[in-house]
């Protein structure tokens, strides 16, 4: 039997601060993430997905609990575990070749292949004609693609990715989540997506992990059960739009209620 | 200066007024230029002309206050003070525009040396604050209790410790942007974007190379700046120094001017470091543009 790309057990996040409360982000969670898999995790804010996925990319140190990587468990960060940001973060000093071939630069790759992987992975991404553009040419989509091939270029085993469509008009992410499913069929990596958005997580994921309010618990583990493009007239679509705005709403009140209590 | 005038305005108004549907007669860049020099030119003259104005009412004296068209009036005679006053001018026979230039390099060669000793070691010790922990309880202190102090307050221990020479104007220049640099460093490796940092961490960059290829480049337009807005400072430092403890430059020729009640030569002097001035700044605007080029032309006052 392979081993899943992510397993997730018993992790619990704590959040320590000088003169105040300490704050349980994440309790005892228990996840396991198959190889080739989209996984969205969907919650409402300050439910501690980010946190996991800075746990995953091995950023931040759980307080307690194991997180492996193909059955090795994950000690720092890696380039096999990508991380892809709300905000492109490009680097503005670098042309968008330069950019994604930077992970390969400190990796001592040599200068002409590191061109020729880069430029390869930005035709693919649609980015051909900007290979010697500087980042602020580029619009929010385009960047945000510069940097999920920068994230590719490493040929990473998980893509983490935070609300990375969040700051885009709603053409654009339409448009950024058919290149995601894309990108995502190629590279064969595992894709774990963090969004609060509920179409979003059904547009896109094979599972989807529905969070509680902090502290962060699975609440429930959906599969989507329609095949791709996702038929948004379809009454399954509905159903599940409907699940998933009932099992947010509870939280976002539990939430709310707990804020009004502090 | 009304002949220059005409010159820039002339083609401004020509491609007003002649609008081609294809692409004008001039750039966009190049009639913004342009219409810049007209403005400074128009700006320059009504100071110049409120000056000669009240020379001409009387107002103002012209042996304490020659307006233009009397200190560059007679250049040459001018030029004569360059001379003697001068290490290098003893050359040149009787003065004139090498003398001139002579005295200018030697000025300039004091800031620009300066300059680049305070914002490199000023970047190295700010960079080695933030890095080490014994360095910053060490220095910290002491940086921060002789930073706010004048770099004119420093004069006397200069020229103790180095005796009169080159080495004190260029110690004065290094102390004008050595702690500012030192200052900026800190805070700004502090706020570089975090997600910089987590990127080159995923990727695998040691910490050398995160400071060398994050890190660096992304203080630099800030430092720049910061260099940019002490390059005035330094010009008024460098020009204390030579009037006290170096003996020759720009500084040394308005000291003795202003000794032997020569108006003219300051004020012709003064044009020259406005001048100067206004060049080294033009300079080290066109060396970010070059250097920085990803810095928006907009951002960070450029």
């Amino acid at each position: 039997m392979t081993k899943p790309a992510i397993s997730i057990r018993d992790l619990t996040k704590i959040w320590e601060v000088e003169g105040r409360p300490a704050v349980r982000a994440i309790d005892g969670l228990d996840i396991e993430i198959a190889r080739g898999e989209f996984v969205v995790l969907l919650g409402p804010s300050g439910c501690g997905k980010s946190s996991l996925l800075y746990m995953i990319a091995g950023l931040e140190q759980p307080t307690s609990g194991v997180i492996a990587c193909e059955g090795e468990p994950v000690k720092g960060p890696s380039a096999e575990r990508g991380l892809i940001f709300q905000e492109a973060s490009l680097f503005p000093w670098l042309t968008i070749l330069d950019n994604v071939a930077f992970g390969l630069a400190i990796q001592s790759v040599l200068p002409e292949r590191r061109r020729e992987i880069a430029t390869d992975i930005l035709r693919k991404v649609g980015l051909g004609d900007m290979l010697d553009k500087k980042p602020d040419e580029l619009s929010g989509g385009m960047r945000q693609r510069a940097a999920c091939a920068r994230a590719l270029a490493m040929k990473p085993k998980v893509l983490m990715m935070d609300e990375p469509f969040a700051a885009l008009d709603v053409q654009t992410r339409s448009r950024m989540q058919d290149f995601l499913l894309q990108i995502w069929r190629d590279s064969q990596a595992s894709i774990i997506l963090v969004t609060h958005s509920i179409d979003e997580a059904i547009a896109l994921a094979d599972r989807v992990i529905v969070f509680t309010a902090r502290p962060g618990r699975v609440k429930q583990v959906v599969p989507i059960d329609l095949p791709r493009p996702r038929p948004t007239r379809d009454p399954r679509y509905h159903a599940y739009r409907d699940l998933f705005s009932d099992l947010l709403a509870d939280e976002v009140d539990r939430a709310f209620a707990e804020q009004q209590v502090a | 200066m009304t002949a220059l005038d005409v010159e820039t305005k002339a083609p401004l108004t020509a491609t007003n007024r002649t609008p081609s549907p294809r692409a004008p007669f001039l750039s966009k860049t190049w009639r913004r230029r342009l219409a810049g020099v007209g403005w400074a030119v128009v700006s320059i003259s009504l100071f110049a002309g409120l000056w000669e104005f009240l020379w001409y009412i009387e107002a103002v004296n012209p042996l304490l206050l020659p307006p233009p068209h009397i200190f560059l009036q007679d250049i040459p005679g001018t030029l004569k003070f360059f001379d003697r006053t001068n290490r290098v001018g003893s050359v040149s026979s009787g003065g004139g525009v090498f003398a001139l230039l002579t005295t200018v390099a030697w000025t300039t060669m004091r800031v620009v040396t300066g300059l680049a000793i305070g914002f490199v070691l000023g970047l190295a010790v700010g960079a080695l604050l933030h890095y080490s922990r014994w360095a910053r309880n060490l220095l910290l202190p002491t940086i921060l209790l002789l930073a706010p102090i004048s770099p004119v307050a420093w004069l006397p221990v200069a020229i103790f410790v180095f005796g009169i020479g080159d080495v004190p104007a260029i110690f004065l220049v290094f102390i004008t942007v050595f702690f500012a640099i030192v200052l900026s460093t800190g805070s700004q490796i502090a706020s570089v974007p975090v997600n910089y940092l987590h990127v080159a961490k995923i990727m695998g960059a040691s910490e050398r190379q995160t400071f060398w290829r994050v890190i660096l480049p992304s203080i630099l337009p800030a430092l720049f700046m910061t260099l940019r807005l002490n390059l005035f400072g330094a010009w008024m430092v460098v020009l204390i120094a030579e009037a006290v403890g170096v003996g020759t430059g720009l500084g040394q020729i308005v000291s003795m001017a202003r000794a032997t009640f020569n108006a003219k030569l300051v004020f012709f002097t003064m044009a020259i470091i406005g001048i100067l001035g206004f060049l080294s700044d033009w300079a080290l605007r066109q060396i970010q543009r070059r250097m920085l080029w990803w810095v928006a032309p907009n951002q960070g006052g450029l």
